[in-house]
């Protein structure tokens, strides 16, 4: 058998950093052949990164590979002199980064860049070298290549970037190519159809790839095969099909149950049926099999090993559910248990039953956290104006926003553009409305007009039956408590000049007018709450993990005991198996403090696992809003529809649904007339999508026309009626065209 | 390299403490028997044209150059920060106002400015402290406002907005200690021109009034006679870039201390 063509054995590096060496990647071994893809997961730290740029002798200054070699076609890269790299990259190794737009020169055309790989590598002309790049981007399903070349990278959408980075890597057909991270900065629809290319490319061009990614959706559509990786080593690989079926190391099997699936339920109003989303049930399935509520997702307790206290056995040990003595001897090697399958764990057999699965998957429990709800003592003189929960305010929305509009830019000049557009939803006591939407769709403006933090340029916001005034100034210390928010970025989300207990008794002094000696007790407590340790208390924020802060900003939200809490994407700069015990917390503490969320994500699964109603937004108009079993099912607005169909599953055997949105080429803004989806639609009609805005259709089978004002449409307005779209098409039609397809 | 500019920086402030105390002569006591010496054991830096002790002069010049650089900067960084912060946080018209002034200030030569508003008011410490204040105040605005304009949109911000706080805590509570460390570089860079500046006033004969051991009259009255005395001009003069080195030195370590990517750029 011939040798692979890409492979690294026993690879081992070292930064060089002030603070030490940090060994961020070990003794690790991984072969590519020609035509395949081995996905290379693991979570931030994992040090896939690393290994991959070791691999192509790729590393920053102060990298260094310890021990290993890295054999292209039987040539070791890392013991070729430093001179001769530039002239290996680019022609026989290609490397794709996460963002496009730090990787092109924004200096010059698409065009120029495109070609100067020709010209460099494979010794063409100037007009040979355009042919070829004009083929290239043709082959990554352009439609209109000429036009691409022709722009700087500013002038395109990061999507088209993308893929013309792709084309630029590919161009040379190198033997194997790098992707790090390819679609993490891109939406779900562009990041679809970056797959797709990606996938046909690889059959006809026969690259062997290395593809880095944290999504495991993502994996199971283009690997073959998928190594996983941990604080910097190889815990298991295995074919793609084989890894997430059956998973023989148990951070793979937690990991795997640490997202939620789509398709696999909300929390409540759960479909009986099991048919209505129709993606995957396999997934759901088998996670109900193991025993784990689906309510309730697998999170992986601890944090990773410190790099200058690396355990000697096993290196998951710390966090491992089914950790045994013998387990921190040593450190396990990689071992073929099964044919084709390696994995280190000692305790591999384990994972073969249904029980051993249940008892390695880590599913923390609220059981032993005391209750957030606290005693009226601590909430202060102001708790009365709280809202009480009774029957009436059950009916009552907590958070009513009726046809919120917000423009950004002088009217009547090509700036000004409707980045909310009569939005008008309403979320009632102790449920969650998920926002989802792809960026630019105005979720996030439509959360911080809702907060106060950007005034409104028309457009009503109800907290409870009471009119809020727009500006956050101007509510006044009881009305802001009642209202919070969680912000996207943990690191932004606190002053690092600050201690965690004074970010945190600063909203109950301020908001509950508690002395300091009761805020810091109440602090402690919301701390204890949330489950961050109470010696966090006297740290600065820097010294706290991403999960951790999240917490932290989850307590301080939940400081003035808010009956809305506004969630603007809370947990996508986090990691996977920190993700899923945040989502658990938001969860616990809706139940416990009956508190309403607005929950904004771009994750489909995770916003169907939390959400009782969904709204979809594209472009500040709200597309289809409803129930969350029903919006998931069809019939479907042919964005939800699309959205649907794009998100990756973790699931390598779930077919690629086939609705795909041709990504845009131009990266300017502005909103297309009628049916402003109209342009990407895959259901387009015609004249009357371009020209006239679509009419609301409601799941009871009443049409409101676009245009009529939202009171004459009495009470059951589509913000409340059980499912209502915004499309020119008949419901039963939808239904006809997308059970089909 | 820091580290030795902040030892000799010290050195230097503790002759400004302590300087008429450790002084071997009055700086003041002439001595005509004694004039025009050269360095030796009884004169360290020699005597000069009234028989004065250089050294003695020169530490107690030390006291003039911190006291004026020293009290101007700091009035300069208090007042500068006040205008930028509220330039940053109180909206287009403020803004602007504020703004404009200063650049019509920054637009004037520094030295010229300080000629033309020192001949006009006349010399005295306290007329140099003002003028150093209305010089330097530009830049520690610039610096407060552009803190201010980053800040103001972090999320941390917005967090005490939505819990009610006032506009002045915003201000002084949260974004205040984060712009701290640009500040204090910027101060100390500042407090290094200032001493060029003094010492340029005071050989331009528009600094502190004679008899008191100003650093650059000593060198302005010590050209007539570089050619018999030259300590009497080299040690002032030394003691001039001495002083201004090891702060800028001592500045840039700070910086590296506050802004660790300074560091890593320079790999």
């Amino acid at each position: 058998m011939a040798p692979p063509t890409f492979q690294v054995q026993d690879l081992s590096v070292v930064y060089e950093t002030d603070s030490g060496p940090v060994p961020a990647a070990r003794r690790i071994s991984l072969s590519v052949d020609r035509g395949e893809t081995l996905g290379l997961v693991g979570e931030s730290g994992s040090g896939k990164t690393t290994l991959a740029l070791a691999a192509i002798n790729y590393l920053p200054a102060n990298g260094r590979v310890k021990q290993g070699a890295s054999r292209l076609n039987g040539l070791d890269l890392l013991r070729l002199p430093k001179r001769e790299m530039p002239r290996m990259w680019g022609s026989r190794i290609g490397l794709v980064s996460q963002d496009p737009r730090s990787a092109m020169n924004p200096t010059l055309t698409i065009g120029r860049q495109l070609d100067e790989m020709g010209c460099r590598h494979l010794g063409l002309g100037r007009r040979e070298a355009r042919d070829l790049a004009l083929a290239m981007l043709g082959k990554m399903g352009m439609s209109d290549p000429p036009s691409v070349v022709g722009r700087y990278p500013h002038q395109l959408s990061g999507g088209m970037l993308q893929l013309c980075a792709i084309a630029m890597a590919l161009l040379t057909h190198p033997e194997v190519v790098i992707l790090d991270e390819p679609t993490t900065s891109l939406d779900v629809t562009t990041q679809a159809t970056v797959l797709d290319v990606l996938t046909e490319l690889k059959t006809e061009l026969q690259t062997a790839a290395l593809y880095i990614t944290h999504n495991l959706g993502v994996i199971a559509r283009v690997a073959d095969r998928v190594a996983v990786m941990y604080a910097g080593e190889m815990l298991e690989t295995a074919g793609v099909k084989a890894l997430f079926a059956r998973p023989l190391h148990p951070y793979t099997l937690n990991l795997l149950r640490c997202v939620p699936h789509l398709g696999a339920g909300a929390r409540a109003e759960r479909p009986k049926d099991g048919k209505a989303s129709g993606i995957t049930r396999a997934a759901a399935a088998e996670a109900d099999a193991s025993g784990i509520p689906s309510a309730r997702l697998a999170s992986i307790p601890g944090s990773l090993p410190p790099w200058d206290d690396l355990p000697r056995g096993c290196i998951f040990a710390p966090r491992c559910p089914l950790v045994m003595d013998f387990c921190r001897v040593s450190r396990p090697p990689l071992v073929e248990v099964e044919p084709l399958r390696w994995s280190t764990c000692l305790r591999w057999q384990v994972l073969l039953s249904d029980e051993g699965r249940a008892q390695a998957v880590s599913v923390e429990t609220r059981a032993g956290v005391p209750p957030l709800v606290e005693d009226t003592r601590s909430r202060g003189p102001l708790a009365d104006g709280g809202l009480q929960p009774s029957q009436e305010a059950v009916s009552v929305p907590v958070l009513e926003v009726k046809d919120a509009t917000k423009a950004f830019g002088p009217a009547r000049s090509r700036a000004h553009v409707k980045a909310v557009d009569g939005a008008s939803l309403s979320v009632p006591q102790a449920r969650t409305f998920g926002l989802v939407g792809e960026s630019g769709s105005g979720k996030t403006t439509l959360a911080r007009v809702i907060a106060g933090l950007e005034l409104p340029s028309s457009g009503r916001i109800f907290l409870a039956g009471e009119s809020l005034k727009p500006s956050v100034g101007a509510r006044g210390p009881h009305m802001l408590r009642r209202l919070q928010m969680v912000f996207q970025s943990p690191d932004g989300s606190f002053n690092p000049r600050m201690t965690v207990g004074r970010a945190l008794m600063r909203p109950l002094m301020i908001m509950n007018r508690l002395d300091r000696k009761n805020a810091r007790e109440r602090a402690l407590e919301l701390l204890e709450a949330v489950r961050v340790p109470a010696s966090h208390f006297d740290r600065y924020p820097s010294e706290l993990s991403g999960g951790e802060k999240q917490r932290v900003a989850i307590a301080r939200a939940f400081a003035g005991d808010p009956d809305v809490v506004l969630c603007d994407e809370p947990i996508s700069s986090l990691d996977v198996s920190v993700q899923s015990s945040v989502i658990n917390l938001l969860a616990d503490l809706q139940e416990e403090a009956g508190t309403a969320y607005l929950f904004i994500s771009h994750d489909l699964a995770v916003v169907e696992h939390l959400s009782h109603r969904v709204g979809v937004m594209y472009l500040g108009k709200l597309m289809e809003i409803g129930e969350v079993a029903k919006v998931l099912a069809p019939p479907y607005h042919p964005y939800t529809e699309a959205l649907l169909s794009a998100v990756p599953v973790p699931d390598p055997t779930a077919a690629s649904k086939p609705v795909r949105l041709h990504v845009s080429v131009s990266s300017s803004l502005g909103i297309p007339s009628g049916c402003r989806f109209h342009p990407r639609c895959p259901r387009y009609l015609g004249d009357i999508c371009r020209l006239q805005a679509p009419p609301w259709r409601l799941s009871d089978g009443r049409v409101i026309p676009a245009l009529a004002p939202t009171s004459a449409a009495g009470p059951d307005r589509p913000a409340e009626a059980a499912h209502s779209i915004s499309c020119h098409i008949p419901l039963e039609e939808l239904v006809r065209l997308q059970g089909a397809g | 390299m820091a580290l030795a500019a902040t030892s000799v920086f010290i050195l230097f402030l503790f002759a400004a403490l302590f300087g008429p105390l450790v002084a071997p002569y009055d700086h003041t006591a002439q001595d005509a028997a004694q004039r025009l010496q050269g360095p030796s054991p009884a004169h360290l830096m020699g005597t000069d044209n009234f028989g004065r002790d250089v050294f003695s002069r020169v530490l107690v010049g030390t006291q003039g150059v911190f006291y004026l650089g020293g009290a101007g900067t700091f009035l300069a960084a208090v007042l500068g920060t006040a205008l930028g912060l509220i330039a940053g946080y109180a909206g287009r018209l403020w803004d602007e106002a504020i703004m404009r002034v200063l650049d019509v200030l920054l637009a004037f030569p520094a030295l010229l400015l300080a000629m033309v508003l020192l001949s006009t008011v006349g010399p005295s410490d306290i007329n140099l402290i003002l003028v150093i204040t209305i010089l330097y105040i530009p830049m520690f605005a610039r610096i407060a406002r552009s803190m201010v304009l980053d800040l103001r949109t972090r999320e941390f911000v917005e967090a005490a907005r939505l819990r009610g706080e006032s506009r002045r805590y915003i201000l002084f509570g949260e974004m205040l200690p984060n712009a701290v460390a640009p500040l204090l570089v910027e101060a100390s860079i500042r407090f290094a021109y200032s001493i060029f500046l003094v010492a340029s006033l005071g050989f331009l004969g528009l600094g502190v009034a004679p008899p008191s051991p100003d650093w650059g009259r000593q060198v302005n009255d010590a050209r007539t006679f570089f050619d018999v005395a030259p300590w009497m001009l080299l040690f002032p003069a030394a003691a001039i870039s001495a002083l201004v080195i090891s702060t800028s030195l001592m500045a840039d370590g700070l910086r590296r201390v506050f802004d660790p990517s300074v560091e890593g750029r320079r790999r």
